[in-house]
């Protein structure tokens, strides 16, 4: 222990160790089973069992899943680009879990609570695309090069419909600090202010996650598996599982902005943030189970032609209703 | 915080330095992410944390995806790569060293001799503060700005518009015709 520094201030930097490394567990972990959950509501809503075989309800699927992942080759093809091939899966695990650093899951537990919390997430997102890019570009390969360059196009695109749609949320908080943009929704849940807002934030995360409708970078039929063609074993499971942590962040980062986070009655923070982020992630399972993939044009033509004018008008009523109230 | 940002500086000159000296484009391309980004730790460092988020949203985020989508079409392979190190011979460095010995000179003297009682503020600068800062004293160049971009977006409209049915037609007869000969 350093001089000078007081008991009290080292075990609350201990504390924040911890909370810091249980709220990355609690995600990956969460990641991880959400593999299982949404084969089982797949399975239910498409009339068929899903993995019901291992363990209670098919839970410990996920286990079985992780061990035949870690006991597999990882094999990187001889014509691919060596260094940027392993890099590329960890960046978007990097760029997922560092989002969460953000994230505030209650008043008190969070990681870091910044004054541009909300900017840090769309830099972070924005560097999420190149996982995908270099993934697809050192594979060699023209399916994952085809994969990659649509990813690159919809990411940026659906980028700017994002950083948008979260402006009105900023102006009505008047601040980029996720805490206070919660706090700012104690009377009234920015979802029934800024219902376009979050409608394109809906659309555009599932965009920036790649989720079905929108999966067309790894679309089977068209690109066999896009992107991640070449990669097999963990680096493969990076892709996956990071995957299923942007559900995770997205839907979490809709409760926050749109729902009032940790903000509820009668039970306690946590448990109101949990059931919301939980209904979201259910929501994204549904979408999957629901909808059909649009062709890429259309795609890039609802986006640019639909989305960017009504976050535009969004922002323009939005500034002039904050105008005429202050 | 003085110790991170001389890492983050040093980062950003090998990185800067790997951008110039590395062969593989794709490569030197995510060299140059990297230095954007430890510039970015710079700027949170001095107190400019919306610079700093901009930086990483703007450039490593944005144009450099642009970069790299280009740089991707071309196909790299070893025989590129021997290319690129051939242009980099010892003989080029001269004109481009000369130069910037010339503006290391220069940017010694105007450290020596200025005023040098810049430090790392405590106080970090606030969105609010620059938003404020652009739209008043500096209106005049974000309107410029948004001249040039508008400027950009009418030449991409101008290029990517449909083709009349004319002059489709006039393309499909020029195929034929080379292909009858």
């Amino acid at each position: 222990m350093m001089i000078g520094v007081s008991d009290s201030t080292f075990f609350s930097a201990l504390w924040q160790g911890a909370e810091t490394i249980i709220i990355l567990l609690a995600v990956v972990i969460a990641s991880a089973l959400l593999i299982w959950l949404e084969r089982r509501l797949l399975g239910l809503w498409q009339d068929r069992y899903g993995p019901n075989r291992v363990g209670p309800f098919g839970l410990l699927q996920v286990v079985a899943d992780m061990i035949k992942i870690f006991f597999k080759e990882d094999w990187i093809p001889p014509f691919a680009d060596k260094a940027v091939f392993i890099i590329a899966p960890a960046v978007i695990m990097l760029t997922t879990l560092l989002t969460f650093a953000v994230v505030p899951f209650t008043e008190t537990i969070d990681v870091v609570n910044l004054n541009i919390g909300l900017l840090f997430v769309l830099a972070m997102s924005s560097l999420g695309v190149y996982a995908v890019i270099l993934g697809g570009w050192s594979s060699d390969n023209k399916y994952a090069m085809l994969g990659g360059l649509r990813t690159a196009a919809q990411m940026i695109s659906y980028e700017v419909f994002m950083g948008l749609a979260l402006l009105g949320v900023v102006m009505l908080a008047g601040s980029f600090n996720l805490h206070t943009i919660v706090e700012s929704q104690a009377g009234l849940w920015n979802v029934l202010t800024q219902f376009p807002s979050f409608v394109i934030f809906l659309i555009a995360g599932c965009a920036e996650i790649h989720r079905a409708p929108f999966d067309l970078p790894e679309a089977e039929q068209e690109l066999t598996a896009g992107f991640h063609t070449e990669y097999s074993g963990m680096k493969f499971g990076m892709f996956f599982v990071g995957e299923y942590a942007g559900i995770v962040l997205i839907s979490s980062l809709i409760t926050v902005l749109f729902f009032g986070g940790w903000l509820g009655p009668v039970l306690p923070g946590i448990v109101w943030f949990l059931i919301k982020t939980m209904f979201f992630i259910i929501f994204f399972v549904l979408l999957r189970a629901a909808t059909f993939r649009p062709r890429y044009d259309q795609l890039m033509s609802f986006g640019w032609k639909v989305l960017l004018p009504i976050a535009l008008a969004n922002i323009a009523l939005t500034a002039a209703a904050v105008v005429a109230t202050s | 915080m003085q110790v991170v940002f001389f890492i983050a500086a040093l980062t950003a000159i090998a990185a800067t330095v790997r951008v110039i000296t590395c062969a593989n484009a794709v490569h030197a391309l995510l060299y140059l992410i990297l230095s954007l980004i430890a510039i970015a730790v710079d700027f949170y460092v001095l107190g400019a944390p919306f610079s700093a988020t901009l930086e990483v949203i703007v450039y490593a985020g944005a144009i450099m995806v642009l970069f790299v989508f280009v740089v991707m079409m071309l196909s790299i392979n070893d025989q590129t790569v021997k290319t690129e190190r051939q242009w980099l011979k010892p003989s080029i460095w001269i004109g481009p060293g000369l130069m910037s010995i010339v503006l290391l000179v220069v940017l010694a003297f105007a450290i020596a001799t200025g005023n040098s009682s810049a430090e790392l503020s405590s106080t970090p600068l606030s969105a609010h503060a620059i938003g404020a800062n652009l739209f008043g004293p500096y209106v005049l160049v974000v309107e410029l700005t948004a001249f040039i971009l508008l400027a950009g977006l009418v030449v991409a409209a101008h290029l990517g518009r449909p083709q009349p049915d004319s002059a489709r037609h006039d393309a499909e007869r020029g195929k034929i015709d080379v292909q009858n000969r």
